[in-house]
């Protein structure tokens, strides 16, 4: 807050200064200084009132306990001398004995507001726009007379409205019904949740049903108004829930991504899988780093270089895994699940003793900060969106990958068919390994991305396992099509009922739906067909 | 044991320490549990990741009970549970009807875990969902109902659970002599278990079991409905795990919605592995094994526990198949062929 006051307080200082010799009104300058708490109220009211853009210095050292009185003169003393309030010139020497001015906090929220009301007058458009936008919500009556100067001397189409909406919302609380009536048509053109709960407050009905606004014709124009914003709105809910769904789902489409080679192609159940996601993500960290350290000018580019990082790490711990292990269990799943059990407790022990048991910092790169705002309460921040397109990218690599190349073509002829596979001169026990570490190398690109989102800590794969497997179950074991379906649908659903129930509610009814859709239909949405599914 | 910790003086070569009869307490818990995994994954052949969800809710059975007897001696000076106090409730919620009386917590230790792993079987089995499939379904269960309990609105204390238990049955939790008469009732329990696990697998029903296991296809079109085997032993698996963690709870003195989590489920997996599937002995065994382990482990060296267990998982897998038992049975065997 106070970083803010000092910043908008630079912002207007350049344009003030200049004119800062122009002298304040050296009555209110002393009612501020002097004054009792009511007095310095009504003060900074009259200043908002006059629009005087100087007086902001003066206000935010007020607030900030810079504000010293010497005899009969007001000093601003800063770190680097002290200035007269009322001339704006430097006081050297400094007097002797000076006495602090106290504000106190209904003062000081004063001056946030009146600071905030003076940006408006402000030559800058973006600092105008920041201004309208703070005051969206809870401005109060003293700032009535300013807010509608300044919409006259408003040329800017979009702040103008903005400003007509913020004029609106005060008058609501007027006192002259046609004032009101007026405000409230006026606000019907609003498109802020802020506007949906004023109106909904001036229909509420108080204890004894007596109604808040007691003319029936200013409630029946608030409701008019009400459905108007609330249809508005509702647009902006349904697309926000829309992305949230198929963000979440990208999410789980890139951590079963990989689940769906290693076990929806090869049949094996590797609990080690969010374990390879936790590597791709500290491998991002570890790149970050290492171009923070030898190349901070190129730091926004450290995505680059980690995605085939963390691709390779974890396709290659999976290809250890893999020859080591996983090679001497296939055909025994119940042994597979708990040896990579195993392998995943190991893993996740390593990278505690190795990083710390603690979360560790991957920054976003300044191109993902952000969003686009599409409508008044829908911003799409643009990690998310990377993400969505990120996942798109891999789903279709993978898919190219399985269906257009050599390897591909191996790795679903032993699927489907091993002994016939290797009489036609397949080498399967390498093609295994290779598709293998496909699978964890997807399973690092998703640790890369979840980098961008999330926490990344030695525990983030234990977070995934589960959600990993419901998808790649519920979307049909061998299917990369039902993979891309389940997690959307799921993402989706999850978000869904979120807006109804809560997180953790909507969770668990996922994980029950799961439950029961698996006894109804074991074989998966889209289910391989044929009697080989039974083996 | 318990009678070396109440006769025996303390600084006696032979005495006891009541942290040691509790271990061994806690210990032989969760050879119950290891036993109840036996009979279903050693026996029929189904590795179930949600038996660590049976024991949780018979444990949450008990500690309902217990958190009743507390009384007003709570923090806040209640007839509720201190954590309802805290959530500033006023009546106790639907499901803590009766909790008060100790009978009623005896059925709930038994009926709830056998009545949720009944229906759950019911469902699964009917449609025939095996193998790996089941261990993933079994698992997201458990997971789901961790979820919910770690919720305050649940109505089970959140993610604090349930602890500082006072009295039970009137006599004080912490005093060693009610400590060692848990410690005699659940090494009761567990021969109990054992007699019965082995009077069931050396049947008939026993027999059907291993067929189950080995030749499902088989045993049904030899007329036998697998349903019903498959849901019995299931469904006592579970009711064991439920008695076992009521036994837990007073002698450990804390249930909460960790011991829910997918990985304690998978763990008690590996303590039947260890000890040898499908021999009752080595569950029990490979629970002791493991968790004397452990207990050694996280003291001695804690930063290399999850090492041993991981390693442990793996070895065990890989060249153990028939777990310490079974290395035993062949070593004597092999030693009889060279006689």
């Amino acid at each position: 807050m106070k970083k803010a006051l000092c910043a908008l307080v630079f912002a207007l200082g350049l344009g003030a200064a200049s004119i800062a010799s122009a002298a304040l009104d050296a009555a209110l300058v002393g009612k501020l200084a002097f004054g009792d708490n009511d007095e310095k109220i009504a003060a900074i009211r009259a200043f908002v009132a006059q629009g005087e853009a100087a007086a902001a210095p003066l206000l935010t050292a007020l607030a900030e306990g810079q504000l010293q009185t010497a005899g009969e003169r007001v000093l601003i003393v800063g770190d680097d001398g002290a200035i007269d309030a009322v001339s704006g010139e430097k006081v050297t020497p400094l007097p002797e004995t000076r006495d602090d001015v106290i504000a106190n906090n209904r003062v000081r929220g004063e001056v946030a507001n009146a600071v905030a009301a003076l940006r408006l007058l402000a030559p800058q458009r973006e600092v105008r726009l920041k201004a309208v936008k703070e005051l969206e919500t809870g401005a109060s009556v003293a700032l009535l007379p300013l807010v509608k100067r300044a919409r006259e001397k408003e040329t800017d189409a979009e702040i103008r409205s903005a400003l007509e909406q913020i004029a609106a919302t005060i008058e609501v609380k007027s006192d002259d019904k046609a004032t009101r009536l007026e405000a409230i048509r006026a606000l019907a053109a609003s498109d802020s949740p802020g506007t949906r709960s004023l109106l909904g407050s001036i229909l509420l009905m108080q204890q004894g049903g007596r109604y808040v606004e007691p003319d029936e014709e200013v409630r029946r124009a608030a409701e008019e108004s009400l459905k108007a914003v609330q249809g508005r709105l509702a647009w902006g809910e349904r697309a926000g829930l829309l992305f949230a769904g198929v963000s979440l789902g990208s999410i789980l489409l890139l951590a079963a991504l990989g689940l769906a080679i290693t076990y929806g192609l090869m049949g094996v159940i590797n609990m080690a899988h969010g374990e390879l996601i936790m590597i791709g993500a500290y491998a991002t960290y570890v790149v970050q780093n290492l171009v923070r350290a030898y190349a901070p000018g190129a730091f926004d580019a450290y995505l680059l270089a980690a995605i085939p990082a963390a691709f390779i790490t974890s396709g290659l711990v999976g290809m250890a895994l893999e020859r080591s292990v996983i090679r001497y269990l296939y055909g025994r799943p119940l042994e597979t699940l708990l040896a990579t059990w195993g392998i995943s407790l190991m893993l996740i022990q390593a990278v505690r003793t190795l990083f710390g048991a603690q979360n560790v910092q991957v920054e976003n790169p300044s191109w993902m900060s952000g969003g686009i705002q599409l409508l008044a309460n829908v911003v799409l921040p643009w990690n998310r969106i990377m993400i969505i397109g990120f996942a798109a990218l891999v789903v279709i690599a993978v898919g190219l990958l399985l269906t257009r190349t050599r390897l591909g073509l191996f790795v679903r002829g032993v699927t489907q068919n091993r002994a016939m596979a290797s009489c036609v001169g397949v080498p399967t026990a390498r093609v295994d390994t290779w598709a293998f570490g496909l699978g964890s190398g997807v399973a690092g690109l998703a640790g890369c991305a979840l980098s961008q989102v999330g926490n990344v800590g030695p525990d983030l794969g234990q977070a995934y396992i589960v959600d990993s497997f419901m998808v790649v179950v519920f979307g049909g074991v061998g299917q990369l099509a039902g993979t891309v379906v389940a997690a959307l649908g799921l993402g989706f659903i999850n978000k869904l009922l979120e807006s109804w129930s809560g997180a953790v509610i909507a969770k668990i009814a996922v994980l029950v739906f799961i439950v029961l859709f698996i006894q109804k239909r074991p074989q998966g949405l889209f289910a391989l067909k044929g009697r080989a599914v039974e083996a | 044991m318990p009678v070396l910790n109440l006769a025996v003086p303390e600084g006696h070569p032979l005495y006891m320490s009541t942290f040691l009869v509790t271990l061994s307490g806690k210990i032989m818990c969760y050879a119950i549990v290891a036993l109840a995994m036996d009979l279903i994954w050693g026996f029929a052949g189904i590795l179930s990741l949600g038996h660590g969800l049976f024991f949780a809710l018979g444990g949450y059975a008990m500690g309902m009970y217990l958190m009743r007897q507390i009384g007003r001696q709570g923090q806040y000076q209640s007839e509720l549970p201190d954590f309802m106090v805290f959530l500033d409730w006023k009546e106790l919620p639907w499901h803590w009807w009766m909790s008060d009386q100790f009978w009623w917590a005896m059925l709930l230790v038994v009926a709830v875990p056998g009545l949720l792993a009944f229906g759950f079987g019911y469902l699964a089995f009917r449609s025939r969902i095996k193998g790996v499939y089941f261990s993933i379904i079994t698992q997201a269960l458990t997971f789901a109902t961790m979820l919910l309990f770690f919720r305050n609105e649940t109505g089970f204390g959140g993610n604090n659970g349930f602890t500082d238990f006072k009295r039970l049955l009137g006599f004080d939790v912490t005093a060693p002599q009610t400590r060692v008469v848990l410690f005699a009732v659940t090494g009761a329990t567990l021969l109990a278990a054992l007699l019965l696990g082995r009077w069931l697998v050396t049947s008939k029903f026993g027999r059907v079991l291993a067929a189950i296991r080995d030749a499902e296809t088989r045993i049904m079109f030899c007329g036998y409905n697998t349903l019903h085997y498959k849901l019995f032993i299931w469904t006592l698996s579970a009711v064991l795990c439920g008695i076992a963690g009521a036994l837990y709870v007073p002698q450990v003195g804390i249930i909460n919605p960790s011991e829910m989590s997918p990985a304690n489920s998978i763990e008690i997996a590996i303590w039947v592995a260890v000890g040898g599937r499908g021999t009752l002995v080595g569950a029990i065994a490979g629970a002791g094994i493991v968790n004397a382990a452990k207990s050694i482990f996280t003291v001695a060296f804690p930063e290399y526990w999850l090492y041993f267990l991981g390693l442990l998982f793996i070895l065990v897998t890989l060249f153990l198949p028939n777990g310490v038992v079974g290395l035993l049975r062949s070593k004597s065997r092999s030693a009889e062929s060279a006689a």
